[in-house]
């Protein structure tokens, strides 16, 4: 499409330009407020959950009903309205057509449509907290047939509408998806290579694929449960007596749920992670000014933590009671997957060694989550070693572990992402001290929450309980941790409300930015204006003579070279790719 | 270079925490030994990669961090170093998986001699079922499920006549024996949890799942339910009392089996003999905890599943319905066998039947009434009994 012709289409009125946009930047901003809004409702939750755990019996308006109702909300919140719309709709949104050199993404209607859609499904899973009966509290994994029956808080109408949000999520995911996988590999501008994107490029792709992938499991399984709730079908549910009535349901099979929730729940994980491990790969290599270690290592881990991703999910299910057997399988190919894994970790230390480490506020975050990934990586070889994992299962180790790896770490990447990015998506940048004082209470808080609760977690206290009440085996010791932990995760819930003024704040009075203020050499960086306009490029596409690390090259007159700067000034990736764009002779 | 720093400082405290914290395994009591083993192997190989990495990153912050004028190495790739840590990596992967596996194949084949032990879990309480002198357990269907046959055992299979169904929610277990747990569950998922034994499984409705252990240490131990099972989760308790065999032989004698606990349901009122009135009282309170009742209903006033048993007796009660209805006896009574029918507002209709024999209501009954109430309202007590304040 000519550009000439691009521009009679740009939006004209405030309704076409913010509201019902096509421009990626626009809708990426759209789901990233929306995706933090509603996070913000899931700290405020598990704040609430923590008072309960912290200070048993002394909130009286948190009955054992409401507890697993926040549990369960905070739960479903976190991952999929929160991190998931976040890095896909958010900085998926945001990045992909920047950094590759396109002017949107190839389907700005259906982009449209899907931050509409997953708008929709955030109204209709808050509408629960307002049905008779409220929220479902059956838990995050809403493991059938407790999440169906009496006896489950939310049982009737908080379960149906957590399912038809999350059938209406995935239609959103999907729109969104198809997108970002057609504009990576089919609008790459002149000379962007695949072995030339940026990892955080390449995380999101292989993210959006394995989105793609898993999450039809989650909506066939969230309609067979619809079914089972609504119609009296038999998909998960065997024969049965509830509060001591035989129900009319026959033959069905729990496991088979768990099942197709972990088919799609264990690929969830990297899909929240993988966009971290490219937003940091970036983010090591712009503010320690130096090229990312290993960079085909780092895009090849990517691909295969992305493939066996799916051949691991039943390490969820060690004790599950499913066929014992499967485990041996199971507990090897979940091992097998640190080793990619240890590998990216290795790279991003290594991209530091001999580096020029700025210590800016993105780099802080970054910093903190190599610290926060390590640690909840690390335990997942217990959880993952069948043996190991029998007695911690369902204990707090591994509520720890799931929060350090991917609760914690992404989100202290969505920080240094959005402390990276706001001065291109706002043209200010925003403040520093607050940025600071955000990050400590921020990385310090969420380490005291976590690392001790491993140790409860040790000691067999199990996950999702009311209250301990009369545990002889669970020391007061054990209780007088909680009441830390609880006032170490108010501390940090409330300091969030720090980064929300920031951003509201320096959105409108912050210090101006320039162009590229992190002197970064990714294309994104590159646009003609800050706030790149609509269609990111003004009359001409940007050619691309080599990769997004060119740092530091010797004998270059800066320490970094764009990626669009003339194939003269050096910098190719290692081995230089043929086609356009390949500077002639020009060495790394 | 703060950063540095506090990193440093967190490793180090993260090590001593590990030492000094009072935070650990409760003490082992089982044969499994060797999943401690792998858990210690684990815990010092991956603390090893924690600090290494952890003090690298501060060596480099400190030794690299921007100085005015300085200029980063550049080094895209080193293949020969990506190599070495792929290796060391995979052989250190290695090292933690071997041992995990071999340990699991235990776990998965259970001795033949194990005894065998049957766990229900239903929504909250534990029962226990063991094998009666032919050695095999009759069989259940969910249909024969009923207050007075939780476990649904066929009435007409012959081999279910002898087995032994434990009254309350503690089980003994002959020490040093290997013990084949069958779980099984009619209402939804489960876990029987008890730490010391390491060992465990989920609970699977419509299927049989299975675990192992031989108990090493005697004692009574706490058990509860790790797979949340709706609102009384954490209410769902129960002990394993562990004891030399003779002990265990004798108990086990005590227990009575399927063929009498169905003579004894059908019995009638008042067939039992006289009972002392503090002694129904004690029997109630007991029966509370052994049949999960104190699950959901407290006796010291505070509100939990369901209403506290304090100050009930001979109240009105406000029912779902918008009714009022007086909490006499035979309130009380129809609530236990038939808790779905008055359903007190602002309580989730979610208790099931009591699989209690009449004479069992009638301790339960004694015993909430001991718990106060309105005494102007109360009926004359029953005969022998007197309503205490």
């Amino acid at each position: 499409m000519a550009y000439a012709e691009d521009t009679s289409h740009h939006p004209q009125s405030f309704w076409t330009r913010y509201v019902w946009s096509q421009d990626h930047k626009v809708i990426a901003v759209q789901y990233a407020c929306v995706a933090i809004a509603v996070g913000l409702v899931g700290v405020m939750l598990s704040n609430l959950m923590r008072l309960q755990l912290g200070f048993p019996g002394q909130f009286e308006f948190i009955n054992a009903e409401r507890y697993y109702q926040f549990v369960t909300m905070h739960g479903m919140i976190m991952v999929i309205y929160l991190l998931t719309a976040l890095f896909l709709g958010g900085f998926g949104n945001y990045l992909i057509p920047l950094m590759i050199g396109a002017r949107d993404m190839v389907f700005p209607y259906m982009n449209m449509l899907s931050f509409w859609v997953y708008l929709l499904s955030v109204l209709v899973l808050m509408a629960s907290f307002f049905v008779p009966g409220g929220p479902t509290g059956a838990g995050w994994t809403l493991y059938p047939p407790q999440a169906i029956l009496p006896g489950t808080p939310g049982h009737d109408w908080g379960i149906i509408l957590m399912l038809v949000s999350l059938v209406i999520f995935i239609v959103a995911t999907t729109m969104g998806g198809l997108n970002y996988v057609t504009t990576v590999l089919q609008a790459r501008c002149e000379g962007m290579t695949l072995l030339r994107m940026p990892l955080s490029v390449w995380g999101i792709f292989v993210a959006t694929i394995l989105a793609l992938l898993a999450f039809p499991a989650l909506f066939v399984s969230g309609v067979m449960m619809l079914l089972d709730k609504t119609l009296g079908t038999s998909f998960f549910m065997p024969a049965l007596v509830s509060m001591g009535q035989v129900t009319g349901y026959k033959g069905g099979s729990p496991l088979l749920f768990q099942h197709l929730f972990w088919f799609f729940g264990h690929p969830e994980v990297y899909i929240v992670a993988l966009p971290a491990f490219g937003v940091v790969s970036d983010l090591i290599s712009v503010h320690a000014r130096k090229a990312i270690f290993g960079y085909r290592m780092m895009v090849w881990a990517i691909v295969i933590i992305g493939a066996l991703s799916f051949v691991v999910w039943a390490h969820h299910m060690f004790v599950s009671g499913m066929n014992p057997w499967f485990a041996f399988f199971f507990a090897t190919s979940t091992l097998i997957i640190a080793v990619p894994t240890a590998i990216k970790v290795y790279n991003w230390v290594l991209t530091l060694w001999r580096g020029d480490i700025h210590l800016t506020v993105p780099m802080l975050f970054t910093l903190a989550f190599i610290l926060t990934f390590l640690a909840g990586g690390l335990t997942g070889l217990f959880l993952g070693n069948v043996s190991v994992d029998i007695p911690l299962s369902g204990t707090y180790f591994v509520v720890a572990h799931f929060h350090m790896v991917m609760g914690v770490a992404p989100l202290l990447v969505v920080f240094g992402g959005i402390y990276h990015w706001f001065p291109k998506v706002t043209g200010r940048m925003l403040d520093d001290r607050i940025g600071e004082l955000h990050f400590w209470i921020t990385f310090l808080g969420t380490y005291l929450i976590y690392f001790p609760m491993h140790y409860l977690g040790l000691l067999g206290m199990p996950r999702r309980y009311y209250n301990f009440d009369g545990y002889q085996f669970i020391p007061a010791s054990a209780h007088a941790l909680n009441t830390f932990i609880t006032v170490a995760a108010l501390i940090v819930g409330a300091a969030q409300l720090l980064f929300i003024f920031n951003l509201a704040w320096s959105t409108f009075r912050g210090r101006r930015a320039s162009a590229n203020p992190w002197r970064a050499a990714s294309l994104e960086w590159q646009t003609p204006e800050t706030p790149p306009l609509h269609g990111n490029w003004g009359p001409q596409l940007p050619v691309v003579y080599r990769w997004a690390y060119a740092y530091s090259v010797p004998g270059a007159p800066q320490d970094f070279i764009a990626q669009n700067a003339p194939p003269e000034a050096g910098g190719q990736e290692p081995e230089p790719h043929p086609g356009p764009g390949r500077a002639k002779g020009a060495v790394a | 270079m703060l950063f540095a720093y506090v990193l440093i400082v967190i490793v180090i405290g993260s090590v001593l925490f590990h030492f000094v914290s009072p935070w650990s395994a409760t003490p082992l009591a089982s044969n499994w030994q060797s999943m401690d083993d792998t858990l210690t192997i684990t815990l010092a190989v991956t603390a090893l990669f924690f600090v290494v990495i952890n003090f690298f990153v501060a060596y480099t912050l400190l030794r690299y961090r921007h100085r005015e004028g300085s200029r980063a190495a550049y080094e895209p790739e080193n293949r020969k170093l990506e190599r070495w840590l792929i290796g060391i990596t995979s052989i250190g992967i290695a090292l933690l998986l071997a041992p995990g596996l071999l340990v699991y194949a235990k776990y998965v084949n259970a001795p033949g001699d194990a005894i065998v032990l049957e766990i229900l879990g239903q929504q909250w309480q534990w029962y226990y079922r063991f094998p009666g002198t032919d050695s095999k357990l009759g069989l259940t269907d969910a249909r024969f499920v009923s207050a007075t046959n939780p476990f649904g055992l066929n009435p007409g299979d012959p081999a279910g006549q002898d087995d032994f169904l434990i009254a309350g929610t503690e089980v003994h277990l002959p020490l040093n024996k290997p013990v084949k747990v069958l779980l099984r569950s009619h209402d939804v998922l489960h876990d029987f949890f008890v730490p010391p034994f390491r060992a465990r499984m989920n609970i699977v409705p419509g299927q049989v799942s299975t675990f192992w252990f031989t108990p090493t240490v005697i004692g009574r131990y706490e058990a509860m339910c790790a797979q949340l099972c709706g609102i009384g989760h954490p209410n769902m308790r129960g002990h394993v009392v562990v004891e030399d065999d003779a002990r265990f032989q004798a108990w086990l004698k005590a227990q009575s089996t399927f063929a009498v606990t169905l003579a004894s349901a059908s019995r009638p009122v008042g067939a039992s003999p006289s009972t002392g009135a503090d002694n129904q009282v004690a029997q109630g309170q007991a029966l509370s905890q052994s049949r999960g009742c104190a699950a959901c209903h407290t006796a010291d006033g505070s509100a939990r599943v369901g209403p506290t048993w304090k100050g009930l007796y001979g109240t009105p009660r406000l029912l779902a319905d918008g009714s009022t209805v007086l909490a006499d006896e035979d309130y009380l009574r129809r609530s236990i066998v038939e808790p779905q029918a008055q359903v007190v507002k602002g309580f989730p209709p979610i208790m099931p039947p009591a699989s209690l024999g009449n004479e069992e209501v009638a301790a339960l009954l004694a015993y909430i009434q001991s718990l106060g109430g309105a005494t102007s309202a109360a009926p004359a007590p029953a005969a022998g009994q007197k309503a205490q304040q």
